[in-house]
């Protein structure tokens, strides 16, 4: 879609993009291609010397069993997180699309951890966990489970998930609502004309027709827990304990500002590029198909 | 007030799509002009050419003898009322009046004036103060109007601005246009696909055809004497029948066959034609130029026919006659019937037969 | 709704009831956390209900501070004034300049003018946190560290707005554009006159998500200042609560979290309808 030219100037457009392009430039483009540079160099302890070692600090990173664990430990993370955000925000969304007084109210109380920062959002949490005063921890030692999160690294992790899933839900909530109020009402009456129940209108009505939204949301969700969480990550568990909680990006901060192996850090964000570029391109796929309906 | 004179104007789109097509016309001072013609003619580019909204590609366009190619439509002292509007949606209808007439510098009690004035003229005093958004169809079309008036321009441009009202407010809003204009005076440059209202406002019509002028003239002379086919089908209600002839010298005569036709040529027409037998051409006869009888023994001059299909309108019936494969529609007398099938002859008015070079479609 | 089944309707209510419980439970326990003394913090089970040293321990805490060395004394009411300085700097900039940018690339025609849209997109593909060493290089080689630049500008770039703009725009019909032109109105006189009227819905809901973007910024202000009088509200919440060898003071901590997600959530609220459409939007 393109509009009629209107308007000519053979510098108002760049001017009026020059700052835009320029903060790009310096703080996306120049930074990004320095870590595809890096990443592909071998930089002694003191950073004197450097020295071109193709793809070595990439198999480094294969061969490194920290790394390949905190790429399983992701992964399971962001299906974990995006699958119990977006069920969760889904059934929500469907009971405040089937009431008809206060919707609105619901809407107001679920939409607002969606302002929580990610690092507040896990300060909260790690009060609720925390093994001696926290008030969930407590309801778990009275039911028998010893729940500490600062030696156990399942429990660390079952935190961040919680804390990851409990901001994220608001966000997909919305989606998902306005996703089930754009369906035409007729359509769900023809159906139940046709003899469909709620159960039946939502699985072979509903669910076909949210389905673009479910697709982008859960793009979304995935880029969320893979970046978006270093908050909550770096305000808790810091990763720990024994690493049970070093999530990917995580470990580019950690490799590159604490252990300064630039190399290993720059490969590290190399490849969280191309897993956001590639996510980006299936998202693009998805925005194309749309257009073409 | 001004004339606007284009001069082999052609408009080829960065895609290499040739929507104007060297186009020579003048329009005089005064004149209400209608450019007419199907959608994708080119006369909505020809229109915004002349306001300075798209590019000239060839040619010249002047507008009160000042070449305007490259002047911006702000500084062509036109004004334009557009399809759907285009007020401003966040300005009052005063505001929206006012808003050229500031960026000009016009003084403010005189701003005033003009818009006072031209909302008296078009009888929205009332809304002044209110948003387009509160306003019906009908009264936006006249803050349109207004925001036109205001700025007292040399010419006014119309891109098919009734098209968005329903159909009867459509016609109360030509009447108005037309006293309108006789009232301002101003030359008016009126782009339409609607042939009724080309005939009724305009007192010069050209009719477009991808991105090349058919024909100019008054409203009746294109009805009169179209210059060919298209201009001949495009201008009517419903549409003059067309029908493959080939003529033949019979008793003197000149007569136009095809299978279940067979008409006399009149003779100032045959002068026209003039070396014609073994000849081919299209027949053009309007429907209300037809007229039905039941068949008799005489099919000299006559089309003889199956009726199809009988319409009945009130104010009189259009019948569907099937003459030999050609389907042709005739106006006929509410009150007479015919039923289905029955078979009918058609006589037509000998005054009012067109022929058109089979191949060029030019008028013979 | 398309029939009536009461049951359903109920169960809707009891969902929805406990999904709301879910979500404000935790805020409440910080709260009535953030009411008491210390010492009342101390054991499990905490107190449910809220005590008496509201005032107490938010006017300390704005005023005076935490007294433990990594907070080190600032009062909290210095990191609210930096996050809101942050936030503002970054919801204005990001919507100034998408908005610039969006208009540029939608009516104008110019060499380059893909590329310069391909350049913007690209940041979307460029989270922070992925080229978070590099980025940092560059900001101290700039100078920018330990000041409001440093904190803001690096992110004023926004894909996101400029899109959201740019689909706008693309609705905005022609004409609107033509009639501004043939009123005598060049192109900055519609953008400032016409379009920027006509965008204050989408204005709005970009400064809901852009300020909360910019309030809840993280990890790089945790990078950019070493200078306590830049430190933000969110970042300091992680210096309070990872003090080494005793316990947070948790109340004075909880009372940060509440007053950490105070605006954000008050300006999310508020501005519901434009917040919602305006994230709704950015999806197209």
């Amino acid at each position: 879609m393109e509009k009629r030219v209107v308007f000519r100037s053979a510098w108002l457009p760049y001017a009026l993009l020059a700052p835009q392009l320029v903060i790009t430039a310096v703080f996306f483009v120049w930074p990004a291609s320095q870590a595809l540079y890096q990443s592909v160099l071998l930089e002694d302890a003191f950073g004197l010397k450097s020295q071109f070692v193709w793809a070595d600090n990439f198999t480094a990173l294969f061969r490194n069993s920290d790394y390949v664990s905190s790429f399983g430990r992701t992964a399971v993370f962001s299906i974990l997180v995006a699958g119990l955000a977006m069920g969760i925000a889904l059934l929500l969304a469907v009971m405040a699309d089937h009431v008809i007084r206060g919707a609105t109210t619901y809407k107001t109380f679920l939409i607002w951890p969606y302002a929580v920062a990610p690092a507040v959002a896990g300060a909260l949490w790690v009060f609720m966990f925390n093994p001696r005063i926290g008030i969930v921890a407590y309801a778990m030692h009275s039911f028998g489970y010893d729940w500490n999160h600062q030696i156990k690294g399942e429990d660390a992790f079952a935190l961040i998930t919680v804390a990851a899933v409990w901001k994220q839900i608001s966000y997909n909530f919305v989606f998902f609502l306005a996703g089930l109020q754009a369906i035409p009402k007729s359509l769900l009456e023809a159906a139940a004309i046709d003899g469909a129940g709620p159960g039946k209108r939502f699985r072979s009505i509903v669910l076909p027709l949210i389905s673009p939204t479910s697709f982008f949301l859960l793009v979304v969700n995935i880029v969320y827990a893979f970046f978006d969480t270093f908050g909550i990550v770096h305000a808790t568990t810091s990763g720990g304990p024994a690493k049970a909680t070093e999530i990917l990006v995580y470990k580019v901060f950690n490799d590159g500002f604490i252990g300064l192996d630039l190399g290993s850090s720059a490969a590290q964000s190399v490849i969280l590029m191309t897993i956001v570029i590639l996510l980006t391109v299936v998202q693009f796929k998805y925005i194309e198909r749309k257009v073409a309906y | 007030m001004a004339t606007v004179a284009l001069e082999n104007v052609g408009k080829v789109y960065p895609g290499g799509v040739e929507a104007v097509k060297g186009v020579t016309l003048d329009i005089p001072d005064g004149s209400f002009t209608v450019l007419l013609g199907p959608s994708g003619c080119g006369k909505s580019t020809l229109l915004r050419m002349i306001a300075g909204l798209e590019t000239i590609t060839t040619g010249t366009c002047r507008i009160a003898d000042r070449i305007v190619n490259d002047v911006e439509p702000a500084d062509r002292d036109i004004a334009m009322v557009f399809q759907n509007y285009a007020l401003y949606p966040h300005m009052s209808v005063y505001d929206n009046m006012a808003y050229g007439l500031r960026n000009r510098r016009t003084p403010k009690d005189e701003i005033d004036r003009r818009v006072k004035d031209a909302a008296r003229i078009l009888a929205i005093g009332d809304y002044l103060d209110r948003k387009p958004r509160a306003l019906s169809g009908g009264q936006r079309q006249r803050v349109a109007l207004g925001r036109a008036i205001v700025r007292d321009p040399k010419v006014f441009l119309f891109d098919e601005p009734l098209s968005n009202l329903d159909a009867k407010l459509r016609v109360a809003t030509r009447i108005e246009l037309r006293k309108l204009h006789e009232r301002l005076g101003t030359t008016s440059i009126y782009v339409t696909h609607d042939q009724v209202e080309a005939m009724t406002l305009g007192d010069r019509v050209v009719v477009m055809r991808e991105g090349t002028v058919q024909q100019v003239g008054p409203p009746l002379e294109l009805y009169n004497k179209p210059a060919n086919t298209f201009v001949a089908g495009f201008i009517g209600s419903p549409p003059m029948n067309f029908a493959d002839v080939s003529f033949t010298e019979r008793d003197g005569r000149l007569v136009a066959e095809a299978d279940s036709i067979q008409i006399v040529v009149p003779e100032p027409m045959r002068r026209r034609i003039g070396r014609s037998t073994g000849r081919t051409a299209t027949l053009g006869i309007r429907p209300e130029n037809l007229r039905i009888a039941t068949p008799d023994a005489d099919r000299s001059n006559a089309i003889t026919g199956v009726v199809q299909v009988v319409e009945h309108l009130g104010a009189e019936s259009l019948v569907a006659v099937d003459a030999g494969g050609h389907l042709l529609i005739a106006k006929a007398d509410p009150t007479v019937a015919f039923a289905s099938n029955e078979t009918v002859r058609l006589t037509p008015d000998p005054e009012a037969l067109h022929f058109f070079d089979s191949t060029s479609g030019a008028a013979l | 709704m398309v029939e009536r089944r009461p049951w359903l309707t109920l169960l809707a209510h009891v969902t929805l009831a406990i999904g709301v419980l879910m979500v404000a439970f935790p805020i409440w326990v910080t709260f009535v956390a953030s009411t008491h003394r210390p010492e009342d913090i101390m054991t499990a089970p905490i107190p449910l209900w809220p005590g008496t040293q509201l005032l107490a321990n938010y006017s300390e805490l704005l005023f005076s501070g935490l007294k433990n060395p990594s907070a080190g004394g600032v009062p909290l009411w210095r990191m609210m004034a930096n996050s809101l300085v942050m936030a503002l700097i970054i919801a204005i900039g990001k919507i100034v300049l998408s908005f610039m940018a969006a208009f540029a690339i939608v009516y104008f025609r110019f060499p380059f003018r893909m590329a310069a849209f391909w350049l913007i997109f690209m940041t979307l593909m460029l989270p922070v946190e992925v080229r978070i060493v590099p980025t940092f290089k560059v900001v101290a080689d700039l100078g920018m560290l330990n000041s409001y630049a440093g904190l803001t500008v690096p992110l004023l770039a926004s894909a996101t707005a400029t899109f959201l703009f740019r689909q706008f725009f693309l609705t905005v019909p022609d004409e609107l554009a033509e009639a501004a032109r043939m009123d005598g109105a060049g192109p900055l006189r519609f953008m400032k006159d016409i379009l920027l009227p006509l965008s204050t819905t989408n204005i709005a809901a970009l400064f809901v998500i852009m300020f909360t973007f910019g309030w809840n910024q993280y990890l790089w202000p945790l990078l950019m200042t070493t200078d306590r009088q830049y430190m933000t509200v969110v970042m300091g919440i992680q210096r309070m609560i990872n003090v080494a060898d005793t316990d947070p003071q948790w109340p004075m901590v909880m009372a940060a979290v509440i007053l950490a997600m105070l605006p954000p959530v008050a300006i999310v609220v508020v501005l519901q309808k434009w917040f919602v459409k305006g994230l709704v939007e950015t999806e197209k």
